[in-house]
């Protein structure tokens, strides 16, 4: 029996802005700790908003509403009186589009650091920098130029850039928001690469586009449709065995309203594309 | 009229008027950089000798009391309002703010921003009256003050906002509170924010309204912070309705050193601006 590192309880959220929309319309789910699962769906079906309500990121936008709860190791992440900064150090994010700090790639790896206290001389910083740049595989490519702007990076760089200065926050889980899909292919799959490995050792929780990712990477399958679980399970069940009828057309790519490809039709490697791209 | 026809005249009409502002920009710019550069070149003196006695009738020594007037008020005002400014247009964010206050308060700065200057000159007039004073550096500064606060706030809220909204999503994700967000915003906001404040500290020293009645004149070098003083506008205002040529011409040495430094400080801001663009997300090279 795996351990569980996070609980959603009847999650539930609400865009109330000019037209009041239910992203998500009541969740319970598990996620396994030191696994990775994979969040799919259709555009627009929550996924993202169930991500970030996971470490209350969502709070930073206007207008949302939220019911239900979020369980940390059985610790309530809304009903506490704990900041909310040091939930989202227990619970980091990588978000989809690369976006380095403006700052040097150094300092983008240590500001985490910084901010948290995390170390108390110039020395373990340097060094801990160096760890985690290495746990993405950046610090060979990097290693010369530590001072030069994050910015000036390729997308895939900073995209393992952005892992490292998570991870140098040292999370408990890791959300990442379709880290891979403003990215290359070959850079996608070095990203690909370094989550892999990286599953051993973080709770990993990822929303994707594209079903062969999901079905490479991912330990467990979160499949949403329009704001509601339609089925969770590991993944090879998930995808040979799909329980509802909806997670067999989704995964045999008819449905069609959202999806114009299979992914079966196309070939092994191809993503599947959503259509209004 | 044809398509082709109707883009070739609007083609026209668009490089005309570029060409009219250009043509006007070189020649406001070339004529005082000439001419003032001429004077300045017989007799450099006069840019760093006090006045004299009898300087603006008979082109008595120089103009160095205006030039230290206009940075005594323009800089302790600029440091103030800047940073006020930028105080301002973060508290003007979602962070803190609602949309609807921010938008109104936008709108209010607009309105102070569209205000002549002379405006805010008379009202720090009758501030004076009112308390008993005179005309002073201190005065001076708050006029300037009031003036550039506007400008900078109106600049540092349109950079923040063209900052990309990743940066706050990607330092809240890593357990930044609200004010550290902040500060990386700003970080990002840099270049624009850099402009604004270069945009108001040249508007400062280069406006004549506001200090005519709050910094006063005077023909002797600035003495303290409550004694009037001659700023550099002024000066070229008086000095140009002079009867005597020596003494007008001294209004374009000191128009001359004025226009140098205003474009100087706008190449100093490009500068420092693109040194912060290169930290940029989405800067140079994505």
């Amino acid at each position: 029996m795996t351990d569980t590192a996070l609980t959603t309880e009847n999650l539930a959220v609400t865009y109330t802005g000019n037209r009041e929309v239910e992203a998500l319309k009541g969740v319970s789910l598990e996620f396994p700790a030191n696994q990775l699962t994979a969040i799919i769906g259709p555009s627009g079906c929550g996924k993202s908003t169930l991500l970030k309500s996971l470490n209350r990121l969502h709070e930073i936008q206007p207008n949302v509403e939220i019911t239900g709860d979020v369980l940390l190791r059985d610790r309530s992440v809304y009903n506490t009186d704990e900041p909310v900064p040091e939930l989202r150090k227990r619970i980091g994010y990588v978000p989809q589009k690369p976006t380095p700090l403006p700052l040097s790639i150094y300092e983008n790896v240590a500001y985490g650091l910084k901010i948290h206290g995390r170390c108390d001389s110039k020395d373990e910083l340097d060094e801990r920098v160096e760890t985690y740049l290495r746990k993405v595989n950046l610090w060979d490519e990097v290693k010369d130029r530590l001072d030069a702007p994050g910015a000036e990076l390729s997308t895939g760089q900073i995209q393992r850039l952005c892992l490292a200065r998570s991870l140098a926050v040292e999370p408990e889980v890791l959300l990442c928001d379709e880290v891979t899909s403003a990215l290359d292919p070959i850079s996608a799959e070095t990203v690909e690469e370094t989550l892999a490995d990286l599953k051993e050792e973080y709770t990993i929780i990822m929303v994707t586009h594209s079903m062969d990712q999901a079905k490479r990477l991912a330990d467990e399958v979160v499949f949403l449709y329009l704001g509601d679980l339609i089925e969770t399970n590991d993944t090879r069940s998930f995808f040979e065995n799909p329980q509802h009828e909806r997670t067999q057309q989704f995964v045999t790519g008819h449905t069609a309203v959202e999806y114009t490809e299979s992914s079966e039709e196309s070939g092994a490697d191809s993503e599947t594309v959503p259509a209004e791209r | 009229m044809d398509r082709y026809a109707k883009q070739r005249l609007f083609g026209l009409l668009a490089r005309g008027s570029a060409a009219l502002v250009v043509a006007v920009m070189v020649l406001v710019v070339s004529v005082t950089i000439f001419r003032g550069g001429r004077v300045l070149l017989t007799d450099p003196a006069i840019a760093v000798t006090p006045p004299g006695s009898r300087y603006m009738l008979e082109g008595d020594g120089g103009f160095l009391h205006a030039v230290l007037g206009s940075l005594f008020i323009v800089v302790p005002a600029t440091i103030a309002s800047a940073t006020l400014a930028v105080s301002t247009a973060i508290y003007l964010q979602s962070d803190y703010s609602s949309e609807r206050f921010s938008d109104v308060v936008n709108m209010f700065l607009n309105v102070l921003w569209g205000t002549p200057p002379i405006v805010y000159g008379v009202f720090i007039l009758t501030v004076i009256i009112a308390v008993g004073a005179q005309t002073s550096l201190f005065f001076g500064i708050i006029a300037i003050g009031i003036f550039q606060y506007p400008i900078m706030t109106r600049y540092t809220d349109e950079a923040l906002r063209s900052a990309p909204d990743t940066v706050r999503e990607a330092t809240y994700g890593l357990g930044g509170t609200r004010f550290e967000t902040a500060l990386m915003t700003l970080r990002a906001a840099m270049p624009g924010i850099i402009a604004g404040i270069i945009m108001g500290f040249a508007r400062g020293i280069g406006d004549a309204a506001t200090v005519l009645f709050t910094a006063g004149r005077s023909t002797r070098m600035p003495a303290g912070l409550f004694e009037p003083s001659t700023t550099l506008p002024v000066l070229i205002f008086d000095q140009a309705m002079s009867f005597n040529a020596e003494v007008r011409s001294h209004a374009y040495a000191a128009s001359f050193v004025l226009i140098v430094a205003v474009l100087g400080l706008i190449i100093v801001s490009k500068l420092l601006a693109g040194r912060y663009a290169r930290f940029a997300p989405g800067g140079r090279n994505s």
